[in-house]
Formats: C-alpha cells, sequence, structure tokens
C-alpha cells in the first residue's frame, strides 16, 4: 500500500515533517530591524549547527526531495504527505540550530522569526497543516515566554527540542519551558539531532557520520530516562512527550530495565510512584519513521507486544528524509484497530488538534 | 511459648538481636519506642531477611520533597530488596501489570489474511497505583511484650 492508496480509505495525521531552514532573507520580513542590520554587520549565514544533524548531500537527509522554494516545498508536501488527501494532517517542523546558539537575545529573536515564518509560509497556506515551533532550551526561561507567546494560537501543537542536549530534558532547570509547554498543552517534541556542544555520545566525541546518526537513540533514551526518573511526570501530570525520528524498536528491554531497577532502587526518586513504563505508555508516544527493522517482518508486530500498548505510536513519513523502511508498509502489516490508531488516533490524543 | 529477648535498658533505639527457638530464627528490632519481631526467613527465596536494612516507608507527591509515612518502617531482605512491613510483615511491591502473555504466531489471522495480535494489549491497565501496594508476601511475625524490665516474644507451639 502506498500513501494514495492508504489515504482513499483511511484518515491519518503524519507527525513528523520537515522543511528546509530559511535563508536570513527569507526570514528579515520576520526579524526587528535592530535584528536585521546585526545580521548585515555580522554576515551572519545561519547557525553554524544547521548541517551538522543532516549533511546535505548525505542520502538520509533526502536534500533532492525538498524544495527549493517554500511554493515548492509546499506543493510536495501536499503530495507526498498529505497525499492530497482532504483527510489528511501534517505537523510540520523546521529545524534551525538556536540551541547551539550562545546569545540568549538572538537565539529568542531567531526562534520567533521561525515561528512567525513557519506559520505565516506553511500553515497558514495550508489548514491541514500544523506547527511545532522552535524554542531556545538553553534558555529555558526565554523558551517559556516563547511558548507563552504562541501557545494560544490555532493550530501550534508542538514545541521542538533538539535530542542532543546540554543537561537531559527532565532535569529541573528546565521546568519553566515544561511547565509553559504542560499550561498550553503543547507536546514536548524530542527530535533527532541537535548540537548542545557536549559530546553526541555518553563516551565521548564521535568522528563519522554513521556513528552520530545510529548512536542518536542512546542520546534520547537518556533523555527519556531522565524525564521519568527526575519527574517530569509527576511535577507536571498533564505533559506529554513525543519521540519523533528516534526510533522505537529499543522501548521493550528499556522498559523492562528501568522496570526492574526500579523496583529495588526506588528508594532515591520517591516521587516515581510507580513502574516507569507506565509513564510511558500514559505520557509518551514515538513516531514510527524510522522503523529501525524490516516493515513488513513479523518482528515489529512482536515489538508491539512486547511494548504492552497499541497506544504509543503515531504515523510519520519524516519527509523528506530517507531512512530506507517505508511507513506505509509497517501500517499494512497491522492488524485494522490498532492501523486505525497508528494512523490517526493516538496522534489525536497525543496533540491538541482535531 | 514466651521466650524472653533481654533487658528494655539494654536495648536501644535501632538496636536489633537475632534470636533462635527451636528451629525458628528471629529477628527483635527496636524502632523509636516499639519493638518488632519478625521471621528471619524471606518468603521469598528464603534469604536472611532480619539481616536487611531497617528505613521507614516514605512517599513523593513531586520531585525533591519526601514524606516519612507515619507508622510505617520497612524491612528490606538483603538478597533481594523485598520490603516488609515490621508490624504486619506486609510486602509492598510494585503494582503487578495485568498482562497476560501468549506467543505471537504468523498463524494467527482474520478473514483478510491480516495478522491479529493478542487481545493482552488492550487489556493494559491505565490507572494511577500508589507506590506502596500490597505484595504476595507475608513475613511471620510475633507479638512483643515488655514487663518490667524485660522484652518477651510470644512464639506459637511448645
Amino acid at each position: 500500500m502506498n500513501a494514495h492508496e492508504a489515504s482513499a480509505t483511511q484518515r491519518f495525521i503524519d507527525v513528523d515533517v520537515h522543511v528546509p531552514a530559511p535563508s536570513v532573507h527569507q526570514l528579515a520580513p520576520y526579524l526587528s530591524s535592530y535584528w536585521n542590520d546585526y545580521i548585515d554587520a555580522a554576515g551572519f549565514r545561519g547557525s553554524m549547527a544547521l548541517n551538522y544533524a543532516y549533511p546535505p548531500n548525505a542520502v538520509t537527509t533526502g536534500a533532492e526531495r525538498s524544495g527549493s522554494t517554500v511554493g515548492e516545498h509546499l506543493a510536495l508536501i501536499r503530495r507526498h504527505c498529505l497525499a492530497d488527501s482532504a483527510n489528511a494532517r501534517a505537523i510540520v517542523s523546521v529545524y534551525y540550530g538556536v540551541e547551539a546558539m550562545g546569545s540568549p537575545d538572538f537565539s529568542s529573536a531567531l526562534s520567533r522569526a521561525l515561528n512567525d515564518w513557519l506559520l505565516a509560509e506553511y500553515v497558514g497556506a495550508d489548514d491541514r497543516l500544523c506547527a511545532s515551533i522552535v524554542v531556545p532550551p538553553q534558555y529555558p526561561e526565554l523558551a517559556g515566554e516563547e511558548i507563552e507567546r504562541l501557545g494560544g494560537t490555532e493550530r501550534v501543537v508542538q514545541v521542538s527540542l533538539p535530542a542532543r542536549s546540554a543537561k537531559p530534558y527532565g532535569n529541573r532547570t528546565y521546568y519553566a519551558m515544561l511547565a509553559a509547554a504542560e499550561r498550553h498543552r503543547l507536546t514536548v517534541g524530542i527530535q533527532f539531532g541537535g548540537m548542545s556542544w557536549v559530546p553526541s555520545t555518553p563516551c565521548g566525541w564521535t568522528n563519522f557520520y554513521i556513528e552520530d546518526y545510529a548512536g542518536m537513540s542512546h542520546v534520547v533514551q537518556a533523555q527519556l530516562a531522565s524525564l521519568i526518573i527526575e519527574g517530569s511526570f509527576s511535577k507536571f501530570p498533564d505533559l506529554r512527550v513525543a519521540l519523533l525520528e528516534t526510533g522505537w524498536t529499543w522501548l521493550p528491554w528499556f522498559m523492562w530495565r528501568m522496570d526492574k531497577e526500579w523496583k529495588g532502587i526506588w528508594r532515591e526518586v520517591p516521587w516515581v510512584n510507580e513502574p516507569p513504563s507506565m509513564y510511558i505508555r500514559r505520557h509518551v508516544k514515538f513516531s514510527i519513521q524510522p522503523i529501525d527493522a524490516p516493515a513488513g517482518g513479523q518482528d515489529v508486530l512482536t515489538t508491539i507486544e512486547q511494548i504492552g500498548s497499541e497506544d504509543v505510536l503515531m504515523f510519520a513519513s519524516d519527509f523528506p528524509h530517507i531512512q530506507g523502511s517505508d511507513p506505509w508498509e509497517l501500517m499494512s502489516r497491522l492488524p485494522p484497530p490498532l492501523r486505525e490508531k497508528v494512523a490517526y488516533r493516538n496522534a489525536a490524543a497525543c496533540y491538541r488538534a482535531e | 511459648m514466651r521466650v524472653v529477648v533481654g533487658r528494655v535498658a539494654d536495648f536501644n533505639a535501632g538496636d536489633r538481636v537475632i534470636i533462635h527457638v527451636g528451629e525458628r530464627s528471629i529477628g527483635v528490632f527496636r524502632v523509636h519506642g516499639s519493638f518488632y519481631a519478625i521471621r528471619n526467613r524471606c518468603p521469598h527465596a528464603g534469604g536472611p531477611l532480619c539481616l536487611g536494612r531497617v528505613q521507614p516507608a516514605i512517599e513523593s507527591p513531586a520531585p525533591g520533597t519526601v514524606e516519612y509515612v507515619p507508622d510505617k518502617t520497612l524491612l528490606a531482605c538483603p538478597w533481594h530488596g523485598w520490603e516488609y512491613d515490621l508490624a504486619t510483615g506486609q510486602s509492598y511491591t510494585t503494582p503487578k501489570l495485568r498482562v497476560r502473555h501468549y506467543p505471537v504466531s504468523i498463524e494467527c489471522a482474520d478473514e483478510t489474511g491480516s495478522p491479529v495480535l493478542p487481545d493482552v494489549i488492550s487489556r493494559m491497565e491505565g490507572e494511577r497505583h500508589p507506590r506502596l501496594v500490597e505484595g504476595p508476601y507475608k513475613a511471620e511475625t510475633f507479638p512483643v511484650s515488655v514487663e518490667q524490665e524485660f522484652i518477651f516474644v510470644d512464639i506459637p507451639g511448645g
């Protein structure tokens, strides 16, 4: 089954669609004259982290599938992600690398401009699109302010956070940001990538792209462990988190190990009131792409059973990235009730979108 | 049968002693002003329960806040960490996830030929469980009394 066949038979929400970063010229209308002067005087061409996680010519980046203008890219999204269907929805995000920028004011100004640009040029152009907004996580209070600014805006549904942060996201220094997200019922979307000036693995810097790429799952496991064990879901009981483009087939062993350790050494973190896996099933959802397994194999069904919930997976194309697995093929393998959940019901529960 | 454990004056808060009566090994504990006696055998796998750590039961409504649960002291078996209320012997544990397991088989198919996942997934419990949930084990406890200056333990049988 491909996208077009699928769309004829069902409703779906694509929770992970990427748009190319705008040039400084494209951003200029959304920045104040002060910042435009600053950009001009500094010769700023974009965050230095822009191409770090996605080298432009790497096959996985899928650059040749992207449009070279907003109009072109929007047309591609309509064709490939929305399948020209009125029943489809997609959540779009733009990565710019603001987390790698030291200036609190410049990173905040760029975040605001990027969000206004995304809302005007993509979300405003097609009411099937919803926005995941950019914030500077290295300044949680400022991130919170941007969430306050846009949290009430229609079709703003998620806060994008890069997987690689200077401290894991359960750390209490992020409370201002998490509180704002909970208050406005925005999902915290942790996405593949990021550049926060800390080593890309728990044991130091990588030298080669494949290490970085495959190693991202270690990074997000640490983020998930932090959110659970630091008690983010006890402190913010309505907080919803999505892990996007981070893989999910590692969940069974992760849940099992966390639950096992918690039984014996819970006393250090008594605010974790129940097995860690229960927090995952209640508060966290995962986009299905990349699958990290053959899409058509029995292994995938076994993994879903081991996760012990039908409610954690959400359909995503991860357009335009090329991951080597076809999410539509996975969908066709699922029994119909589960397929419907993955296609849109789980995303509808995760996001405050319709 | 009443067994003398010792003098109250010799038994300070935080002390414990293990006594042997016939086949039984029994730990006697003083926690603040109260005395407890519990069988020195963990119902889980037979470990030396009374050699374990004694700690107050605690709860936490939010990160950074820890509260003692009044009148509840837990003894943790040194072998696998099973915790028991010193007063009642009741074990406390994680809530059992009520999930049955079925073998996954490609032969399970509905009429369209799609594989059918076992029913187990839709039965996953979603409610919150409080931290202290009664577990499956109960350690044997014995009444302790203090008369004049002596501590006594009541042991069933002759």
